[in-house]
């Protein structure tokens, strides 16, 4: 069924479209929407597409990084100063789907997908969004907590922080099929330390939950202590709090709960998954 | 419901019409150019069937919204031959038994591109990289790998 395409130069005009418009939908690459389109999705009658240049920028300079909402994939891969992103970058779809899928729109992609969210929940991400009200900054997992009731807002940029060194943060999809696959579980882990000790550590997972979530219970396993095998087993057993996965054709909910704490286990000590 | 105006260069050549709002570009070509180099697959962006080079990278013709390519060179396995000649890819895919239904060649073919028009000489792990988005479920990949790197080895010999 033929839909209303509406192009806006100006965020804000996009942003008032969206928001005055339930049955409008914001296309970035075209991964998700027009997918939705194509099944006959019949809840869309509108969408909405904006040209700023903003949403193509890349600050990759500074100890915080930002990176436009209409940036894809294959330009993180291009951008040398973005190297800590490249593996989450990699892990998403073939060539093509790199190519068109963007960081904005992967905020919104329902599991098993939306991997590169979990790299930047791991790194303490924060959402830039318009609103009808203006910009404004929402942390990425308040984001991810209200993203169904976020229909009227548009997401201009996503910013992280930039890890310490390259051993600070550590990112892994488990996957049925390599190169290209579904993600069974995706984890990412940011492990500052001072003085030896593991501060402020922030992991993430994918897939198990309807959005990436963190492992909260993990992450107080490790806070202040070593690097050291009972930190991390402890860790591990604790990877399954708060998670809520459910059954698709790449894994069962149950697996996925068996599973996850060894993933951990093996990503924080290093191990080949 | 108003349809769009819309310009763009189709294998080399400028091409305008009018489209439904929200058509991909698969239609567009199929079924308003009469190209049908492109196949319809999945529709969901999981086969790889209907990839197209746009601006010469691939993207998925299935998933791109018709007014996204305003401006831009579209180029699909219709345009790749030489005249009456096939491309170096065409000939090592048939010579080399890559192709067994068909149906995944033209995406397989134009993925393949992409890679051999930025790196002539990849790696044979850069090829299944290249063709990663790409599924096949005759020929097991081998033969299709294969005649990547075949094409590569002609191109170079060729040089």
């Amino acid at each position: 069924m033929p839909v209303t395409v509406k192009t806006f130069q100006a965020l804000n005009e996009a942003a008032s479209a969206l928001s005055s418009d339930r049955a409008a939908r914001y296309i970035g690459g075209g991964t998700l929407v027009m997918r939705d389109l194509n099944e006959g999705d019949v809840s869309i009658a509108t969408v909405v597409r904006a040209t700023d240049r903003a949403l193509q920028g890349i600050e990759a300079a500074g100890a915080r990084v930002r990176i436009g909402a209409g940036v894809t994939f294959a330009r993180v891969l291009a951008e040398r100063d973005l190297a800590f992103l490249h593996p989450a970058a990699r892990s998403i779809g073939g060539p093509a789907v790199r190519n068109m899928g963007t960081v904005g729109g992967n905020l919104f992609a329902p599991a098993p997908f939306g991997d590169f969210t979990v790299a930047l929940l791991a790194l303490d991400g924060m959402v830039s969004l318009q609103g009808g009200f203006g910009l404004r900054d929402l942390p990425l997992e308040e984001f991810l907590q209200s993203r169904d009731r976020q229909a009227g807002a548009l997401v201009v940029a996503m910013s992280c922080i930039r890890p310490a060194s390259a051993d600070a943060f550590r990112y892994r999809k488990i996957a049925r099929i390599k190169p290209k696959g579904g993600s069974v579980i995706t984890l990412a882990a940011h492990l500052p330390q001072s003085g030896g000790r593991v501060t402020g550590a922030r992991i993430a997972l994918g897939s198990m939950a309807p959005t990436a979530i963190r492992a909260k219970g993990a992450e107080r396993a490790l806070e202040g202590r070593p690097l050291d095998a009972g930190a991390i087993n402890e860790a591990a057993a604790a990877a399954g709090e708060g998670t809520a996965p459910t059954d698709n054709s790449l894994a069962s909910a149950w697996y996925r709960r068996e599973v996850v704490g060894v993933h951990l286990r093996r990503l924080l000590s290093g191990q080949e998954s | 419901m108003a349809k769009t105006p819309l310009q763009f260069r189709h294998n080399g050549r400028d091409v305008a019409l009018f489209v439904d709002g929200g058509t991909n570009l698969l239609a567009v070509l199929r079924e308003m150019l009469g190209d049908v180099t492109p196949k319809f697959g999945c529709g969901q962006g999981g086969c790889g069937a209907c990839t197209v080079l746009i601006d010469g990278d691939a993207h998925l013709s299935c998933l791109t919204l018709a007014e996204t390519v305003e401006g831009r060179a579209v180029e699909t396995l219709d345009g790749i031959k030489s005249g009456p000649n096939l491309h170096p890819l065409q000939r090592a895919f048939a010579e080399g038994f890559a192709a067994q239904c068909g149906y995944c060649t033209p995406g397989m073919l134009m993925a393949a591109k992409a890679l051999l028009d930025r790196n002539p000489q990849p790696s044979r792990e850069q090829v299944v990289e290249a063709i990663s988005g790409n599924i096949c479920r005759c020929t097991g990949y081998e033969p299709i790998i294969n005649a990547v790197l075949a094409a590569a080895s002609s191109s170079r010999a060729s040089a």
